[in-house]
């Protein structure tokens, strides 16, 4: 009896813990028939990042270990002016991302791993910006530097991105220390951070007047955002993070909320283990789409143009762990098909509209392409 | 006398310690296991076994054991370009994970004796210090 008892407890315990881990709808589908294919545009930068248009054929990609490039007709020329940055496992040049009056003013700005002078071991995620002439950087200047400084290697984030009211938004991961970071609005890390365009702090930031709250933070509980993109129609930040196994994320950030990591997540351990037993909590938001299994999402824009067939306001995200860009369709708020577009084609690093309308991916060993459909 | 032996062992072992800081291959592997969950378990897996066709397994690897030194440049300065693991051709990228020379001899430690690997060369910080690109 007792036995049957134990037994029957072991096979809810498996079943609950399988549900946990079953593949979370809509699956993903490979098309049968493709009418697009690609052309690269560069070659030869083995980690692109970073990706930011300044005109049709004439971009900038950062490349992780510390170059960024601007590519004009397909030709790259290094960019000289960068401070020294700290490259450490996922750390390095993120990402880059032009002021929204770059036409007036050259100001691009930038995240990456940074250990200053005289700080203690380890480095953060910092925002810098700069203005670009031709290929040489000047007025370089750090806006923000997340603290303290760690030896870790994971979860720096980060993606750029601006809303329509003048404000830059950009994310640090948890940087490894999730018990610490991602639910304490008086640490860095774990979070989504908003800006003014020169780097203060807007007044009606979430946590102003709270006096040891760091007032940069919009949003908390993240825990290593690497996409994000303003929704076009809308003007509201949507970001994608990767989660632990089985619990990568997109969210839509409002300012203020608290997104869960680690109280609650659909993921567990890479080991098998549980990080916690609930994925919902009062006063925590949840996430507008979960992968199980997990993508390991990277990059992620809504195509608008209308220069391809059926994908107009689909939203669409590199997968780092299965080598294919994401096509998510989205109807009355929720995600109804995903679909792989250039499946195997090797890990996505990132996916951008250009200003001609046709998206552009970085993939790792390969550069940057350009999808194009078939004439 | 036979205590004096015993002194006299003991207090070498400890300058030998204090000067050369040599660690125990257990603290270096103890030490190379965090490293691994830092900073390649992502990729080649809590079990070394990677996947197949994308990330080379570690676990009972011809490539790794075969030459060490090339296995130390690798994590040292980034590998790219095809490799054969076990007949399997892998054609992808690990960058250089900005490990130190110390932190590079224990993960390797811990790499050569894990799993089903075991390996009878300790890798030193100076024999990673002296790996050239």
């Amino acid at each position: 009896m007792k036995n049957s008892l134990l037994s029957t407890l072991f096979l809810l315990l498996a079943t609950h813990m399988s549900c946990a881990q079953e593949n979370h709808p809509p699956l993903i589908e490979t098309p049968t028939e493709v009418d697009y294919t690609y052309e690269t545009i560069v070659d030869g930068i083995d980690i692109p990042w970073g990706l930011a248009f300044i005109a049709e054929n004439d971009f900038l990609v950062t490349e992780k270990t510390g170059t960024l490039y601007r590519v004009i007709d397909g030709n790259k020329t290094a960019v000289n002016g960068l401070p020294e940055l700290y490259v450490r496992g996922q750390g390095g040049l993120l990402d880059v991302a032009l002021h929204p009056n770059f036409k007036e003013n050259n100001t691009l700005y930038f995240t990456l791993g940074m250990h200053l002078e005289g700080e203690e071991e380890g480095g953060n995620t910092a925002l810098y910006c700069a203005q670009i002439n031709g290929t040489e950087l000047s007025e370089v200047k750090m806006l923000y530097k997340a603290v303290p400084n760690t030896k870790k290697g994971q979860h720096w984030g980060s993606r750029i991105a601006f809303d329509q009211e003048g404000h830059l938004y950009f994310s640090v991961g948890d940087r490894g220390n999730r018990d610490e970071n991602p639910q304490d609005i008086t640490r860095d890390g774990g979070k989504i951070y908003r800006l003014n365009l020169d780097g203060s702090i807007p007044n009606d930031n979430p946590f102003v007047g709270n006096d040891a709250a760091k007032t940069a933070v919009f949003s908390y509980g993240h825990r290593n955002p690497q996409g994000m993109t303003v929704q076009p129609k809308t003007g509201q930040v949507w970001v994608n993070e990767h989660g632990p196994m089985g619990g990568d994320e997109i969210n839509r950030i409002v300012g203020g909320k608290n997104f869960g990591w680690p109280v609650i997540t659909y993921g567990i351990n890479y080991s098998g283990t549980p990080i916690t037993d609930i994925t919902a909590k009062e006063g925590m938001e949840q996430p507008f789409y979960y992968w199980v299994p997990s993508i390991g999402p990277s990059g992620m824009t809504f195509s608008t143009s209308g220069v391809y067939k059926d994908w107009q306001d689909n939203l669409f995200v590199g997968s780092l762990k299965f080598e294919y860009l994401e096509r998510l369709v989205i109807k009355r708020d929720k995600v109804v098909k995903r679909e792989k577009v250039l499946d195997k084609i090797g890990r996505v690093r990132n996916v951008i509209e250009g200003p001609d309308g046709f998206l552009y991916v970085a993939v790792e060993g390969k550069g940057i392409l350009k999808i194009v459909p078939k004439a | 006398m036979k205590y004096g032996f015993l002194l006299y062992v003991i207090i070498v072992e400890f300058l030998v310690m204090r000067f050369y800081q040599q660690k125990t291959l257990e603290q270096s592997m103890a030490d190379g296991a965090e490293i691994y969950a830092d900073f390649c378990v992502q990729c080649h897996l809590q079990t070394g076994a990677g996947v197949s066709g994308v990330f080379p397994p570690l676990n009972q690897s011809d490539y790794l054991f075969e030459d060490l030194d090339r296995s130390i440049r690798g994590v040292k300065y980034g590998l790219k370009g095809n490799i054969v693991v076990n007949d399997e051709t892998y054609a992808g990228i690990m960058a250089s994970q900005g490990l130190d020379d110390e932190e590079i001899a224990d993960v390797m430690n811990y790499i050569l004796n894990s799993w089903d690997n075991s390996s009878e060369i300790q890798i030193s910080p100076e024999r990673v210090a002296n790996i050239v690109k």
